[in-house]
């Protein structure tokens, strides 16, 4: 019987690694930006009804970048998961820490034991009464997690987005025009061509509303903003 | 039983529940899931006036607090009408723990769906849903605890207020104009009869949906009307294009306090029978 080639450990991971950013990278980015009132998310999407942002309870949304078929399988597991949660226990027992928790042991497991890692990478945000209590988690294809503030950039470009948002991110909080407008601006500058409203997929969770906090801004209100 | 885990859910993901949480209840916390196989009669609290009338914008959906238990008043200010969603209320009538439960996973269940994707329910398949929860539930009715909602809403594709009522085993039928249930149900039929006009305003259609409720009260011992001294009033919500608003207790009090004003002066509804009156010995 032959016996099969050794490979270490440190190389299978790095390979999966790099397998998983190199189909992260030919995917579209998304930029998420806290401001006055929540959390505002603006992406690059052509398709009115694929969404890359997604509500997933009362306070918390979800954004993926990658394979759709994988980051959404994940979105819907975890809507599944928080309402059976809110439905046991009470509304109030839902967190995002929780729920990236959750998400950062299932994309760790897929990493390490499935022959194909996750090529996405997704973020779950929340917002709670007031402006110190927003949270960002996020979460790699590995499973590892990030707690971040201020802004999240994901996807093919996220550095270069980064670093735009790095030098533009003001020190006082933004209105919502100022924020989708900084965002609409990082991802043309980084991707170097024209975004009409209509090609974007814009989102917010708003403190402001009453229960359910996320709602999606149409091609009307973008243009408005962005006018 | 343990709770379970994330990859539960991703496991499957192609023949798992689909956008139903039901089903999502039913496989994995089975022990939550509402109790159909009782096997002797049970008595919960009940009694009750639940309505819904249609006007001008949309509809009207109320109801009183009241719940008895035999003759006893078990509760004076639950509630008895709930939003299912934006545009949609449940009002419930019958045994009211499996009608709470009923309403909640039915919340529950819309607000999942519409998440998982990324679409609402029209409103037809809202109230078939729930026809097809009350009949889930018939074995528990058969034993006693019968949940009989009515179920109102904007249907936002045909730009008008719709009401559904339901019988014991998930029959459900649409009502034109106006719909009462629970035990002072007839009585709040009757009044609404006589009252009910196409094209009402939103305060005319409130000012008869809670004349309905007093007449109801004023028949049937299961229905409380409003009780001025601990300032409870019925619950009472518009639905229309714009969503959502529940009438607020002072419009009620004003409402009901012209009410009672009118009746005083002209008590055309007396009931009361003068035993002394000759022939009546019979």
């Amino acid at each position: 019987m032959p016996s099969p080639y050794y490979v270490s450990p440190e190389q299978l991971m790095k390979d999966k690694a790099d397998y998983a950013r190199k189909g992260i990278a030919r995917g579209k980015s998304i930029v998420a930006l806290e401001y006055a009132d929540g959390v505002c998310f603006v992406a690059e999407n052509t398709s009115a009804t694929l969404h890359k942002i997604s509500e997933i309870y009362d306070r918390i949304a979800f954004a993926g970048v990658g394979k759709f078929n994988e980051f959404e399988q994940l979105r819907i597991g975890g809507i599944r998961l928080v309402d059976l949660k809110g439905y046991q226990y009470s509304r109030e027992d839902v967190t995002a820490k929780g729920l990236a928790n959750a998400y950062s042991q299932s994309l760790g497991a897929i990493f390490t034991s499935e022959v194909k890692p996750y090529e996405i990478e997704i973020l779950v945000a929340s917002v709670g009464d007031e402006t110190d209590d927003t949270e960002l988690f996020h979460i790699l294809y590995d499973g590892s997690v990030s707690d971040r503030q201020r802004w999240v950039a994901m996807g093919g470009q996220s550095e270069a987005l980064g670093a735009h948002l790095d030098t533009n991110y003001p020190k006082k909080l933004m209105s919502l025009k100022v924020a989708v407008e900084l965002g609409h601006k990082a991802l043309v500058t980084v991707e170097g061509h024209e975004m009409p409203a209509g090609t974007l997929e814009v989102a917010v969770l708003d403190r402001g509303r009453s229960r359910r906090k996320f709602r999606r801004l149409f091609e009307d209100e973008v243009s408005q903003l962005l006018s | 039983m343990t709770e379970p885990s994330l990859g539960d859910f991703l496991r499957n993901p192609v023949h798992g529940p689909g956008s139903s949480f039901t089903e999502v209840l039913k496989t994995h916390a089975p022990g939550e899931f509402p109790r159909r196989d009782l096997t002797q009669q049970v008595h919960a609290p009940e009694g009750t006036t639940v309505l819904a009338l249609r006007y001008k914008d949309g509809v009207i959906v109320a109801g009183d607090r009241r719940a008895t238990e035999g003759f006893q008043i078990a509760h004076r200010s639950i509630e008895k009408v709930f939003a299912a969603d934006d545009h949609s209320a449940v009002a419930i009538a019958g045994a009211a723990g499996p009608a709470v439960e009923m309403v909640r996973l039915f919340q529950t269940e819309l607000e999942h769906y519409e998440k998982v994707e990324g679409d609402r329910l029209s409103l037809e398949g809202k109230a078939n849903k729930l026809s097809q929860m009350i009949r889930a539930n018939l074995p528990a009715a058969m034993q006693g605890l019968v949940v009989v909602p009515v179920f109102a809403g904007y249907d936002l594709a045909r730009k008008a207020g719709r009401i559904f009522k339901y019988d014991v085993t998930g029959g459900r039928y649409e009502e034109d104009d106006y719909h009462a249930t629970g035990s002072g149900g007839k009585d709040a039929r009757s009044s609404l009869k006589k009252r009910f006009r196409d094209g009402m305003t939103g305060e005319e259609a409130v000012k008869i949906a809670i004349e309905a409720l007093f007449d109801a009260a004023d028949e049937d011992v299961g229905t409380g009307g409003p009780d001025l001294m601990r300032g409870i009033f019925p619950n009472v919500v518009s639905i229309k294009e714009s969503g959502m608003s529940e009438v607020d207790e002072d419009t009620l009090r004003r409402l009901f306090e012209e009410l009672i004003a009118e009746r005083r002066d002209h008590p055309n509804e007396s009931h009361t029978v003068d035993v002394r009156r000759a022939g009546s010995e019979e």
